[in-house]
């Protein structure tokens, strides 16, 4: 048996694969201290990006556990305006409950989780493909089903107060209550991917899918139900937004595809699968809110957002390499004394 | 001699109209190491697909313990003992040492939804069946197994297949990509499994390796079995010829050093060009 001994050690923190994320975060938030004067450290700047990346959150959390498990989903970008317009042509439109419209909603998040993965596991066509499919084809229908039923894209939605107060209210006045549900997302993806089996099961999917199903793992239903969280947590976010904005457009939600994979790869969760944490994706969803709405804070035009993203985004995968290859080289150091 | 644990009789199998392997009859004791010998493309991997249940023979009978059995799926074989390492050692790069030692089978603490993958105990249980059989180097379970050398990777994989109760254990050429030191300690760790009663099936092109720990040889040429002895039996010479598909090495050497005499030197561009000497078989 090994004696131990629970010492702090700061090879230890090097190796775990959040390390590079924090440390970009750290410079961007430093960064924008700097430059952003008093107002992006205030209350108010706080919450503008704190707002941002609740939303980015919900939707990178289980876009990264399905990259750790070596897939992909991009059928999100049209899964957020879907749930929106689900919410408003049932409860708005229609006036019916607003319980049948979250219900609805997140059905057909689940739902369109389902076929990505089906998909993917009996054609064994990339996740991307496939999902470049239903996003096109969500979005499609979204459009032309909205068009059909209602005759606009936009469509007005009055959220009761219960519905207000659970999902599209401001905490003090400026905090969106979707960071309160990000937080639980977090909580609970984080302790199903380090604390449970399953999460070991999603790391050896990545790993080697082949090693992992003879292994015994049932990589088929972990991959389909991966994807139907991703389904789910976007028409989440989609349904949150349309009681919080009182209404749904059919186009709002593409940007989000970018951002929740580049919150993901600044987050240190490794592109081809089997390496990644959930601390790691908040630390980048975090970064990519403070550099997208710190920029106007600053003196700088809003145009250079992109270009400073663009360039984090290279830096955090270069310097996420270094730390892995770190991790993947440490070795216990020879002690003189046995 | 005790009887076989695994017994092939006449198995045969072909993908449509080729015939991959021809009436193989083979037997694995426990406690024994059957090497199983043969050049590239000579069946050798096509063979431990059955044996794994990764195809099923074509014809011909597969006997586990005396009662005729069949390894419908990799996990049907798994659950008899059989336990299959592959070259690189089928694990994960990027998992701590504990995390891949336990993937599909990991200890839980705790209840109902709250059950905890158990990461000390997984770290604890993987050192301790690592060092148990020799290799006294992994001491930390939260080490990528990314980080160690081949022949630890190795090792690590027979460690596992040997703590989760494997009766017999496929060794797909253990090692074939690893120097000489990490290569003795890979063979001294099939000599270790042979002693705690697992039937080993070591199969490899490397007749040194094969020497060092085989009680039973079995060359495979074209699909068939070509040869099978004990140990003792054959030098290292006569089985590095066998496995040449009855050329003799020194013969074909004989000819290029021939050619190379009559070419200014130049060694032959294909082995076509060299004469065959009358009287071997080509």
């Amino acid at each position: 048996m090994t004696d131990q001994t629970p010492t702090f050690s700061i090879g230890a923190l090097l190796r775990r694969p959040e390390t590079g994320s924090f440390l970009g975060l750290a410079t961007v938030f430093i960064f924008f201290t700097i430059f952003g004067g008093t107002n992006f450290a205030s209350v108010s700047g706080a919450a503008s990006w704190l707002n941002v990346a609740a939303s980015l959150g919900i939707i990178a959390i289980p876009i990264g556990l399905l990259m750790i498990a070596g897939e992909l989903d991009i059928s999100i970008g049209s899964l957020i305006p879907a749930g929106s317009m689900t919410i408003a042509i049932i409860s708005g439109h229609f006036q019916m409950p607003i319980v049948l419209g979250i219900g609805a909603a997140l059905a057909l998040g689940a739902l369109v989780g389902l076929v990505n993965g089906l998909l993917v596991v009996r054609t064994a066509v990339p996740s991307f493909i496939v999902t470049l499919g239903t996003l096109f084809a969500v979005a499609g229908l979204t459009l032309g089903l909205s068009v059909l039923i209602t005759g606009t894209t936009s469509v007005a939605l009055k959220a009761g107060p219960e519905a207000k107060w659970l999902l599209g209210r401001f905490i003090g006045g400026v905090f969106q209550v979707t960071i309160l549900w990000w937080i639980a997302a977090v909580l609970g993806f984080g302790f199903l991917l380090h604390f449970t089996r399953f999460g070991n099961w999603i790391l050896a999917m990545g790993g080697d899918k082949v090693s992992a199903r003879n292994a015994g793992i049932p990589t088929d239903r972990m991959t389909i139900l991966l994807f139907m969280c991703s389904g789910v947590s976007a028409t989440f976010v989609g349904l949150s937004q349309a009681i919080l904005y009182n209404s749904a457009q059919v186009s709002a939600g593409q940007s989000y595809i970018f951002n929740a994979i580049i919150s993901v790869v600044v987050g240190g969760v490794l592109l081809t699968g089997g390496y990644g944490s959930v601390v790691g994706i908040v630390l980048g969803t975090l970064t990519f809110a403070i550099v997208n709405q710190g920029i106007y804070y600053t003196g700088f035009d809003a145009n250079w957002a992109s270009l400073i993203i663009g360039v984090l985004l290279l830096l955090a995968v270069l310097m996420n390499n270094t730390f892995r290859k770190m991790a993947l080289s440490y070795a216990p150091k020879k002690k003189g004394v046995k | 001699m005790s009887s076989p644990i695994l017994k092939l009789s006449n198995v045969n199998k072909s993908f449509g109209p080729i015939d991959v392997l021809h009436d193989i009859s083979l037997e694995v004791r426990a406690g024994e190491v059957l090497c199983l010998l043969g050049d590239n493309g000579a069946g050798k991997s096509t063979l431990i697909k059955i044996l794994s249940g990764v195809y099923q023979p074509s014809s011909g009978a597969i006997e586990m313990d005396g009662a005729a059995e069949r390894f419908d799926t990799p996990r049907v074989a798994a659950d008899k003992g059989i336990a299959t390492v592959h070259q690189f050692g089928g694990t994960f790069p990027l998992m701590s040492i504990g995390r891949s030692f336990f993937v599909g089978v990991e200890p839980t603490k705790g209840w109902g939804p709250f059950k905890v993958f158990d990461r000390k105990r997984a770290n604890a249980v993987a050192v301790d069946a690592v060092q148990r059989l020799g290799i006294s180097r992994i001491t930390d379970g939260d080490r990528l197994v990314g980080g160690l050398s081949g022949g630890e990777r190795q090792s690590l994989a027979i460690a596992r297949a040997v703590h989760f109760g494997a009766r017999v254990l496929i060794l797909d050429e253990p090692t074939a990509a690893l120097g000489v030191k990490q290569a003795a300690h890979v063979l001294r760790i099939v000599n270790e499994a042979k002693r705690r009663g697992l039937a080993v099936i070591f199969i490899t092109h490397q007749v040194m390796h094969a020497m060092a720990v085989g009680d039973h040889f079995a060359v495979l040429i074209r699909g068939a079995i070509a040869a099978d002895f004990r140990k003792g039996e054959k030098t290292r010479e006569e089985i590095t010829d066998l496995m040449a598909g009855g050329e003799t090495m020194s013969t074909l050497e004989a000819e290029i050093e021939g050619y190379m005499a009559s070419h200014d030197g130049h060694p032959p561009q294909n082995l076509s060009e060299v004469p065959i000497a009358p009287g071997v078989r080509s």
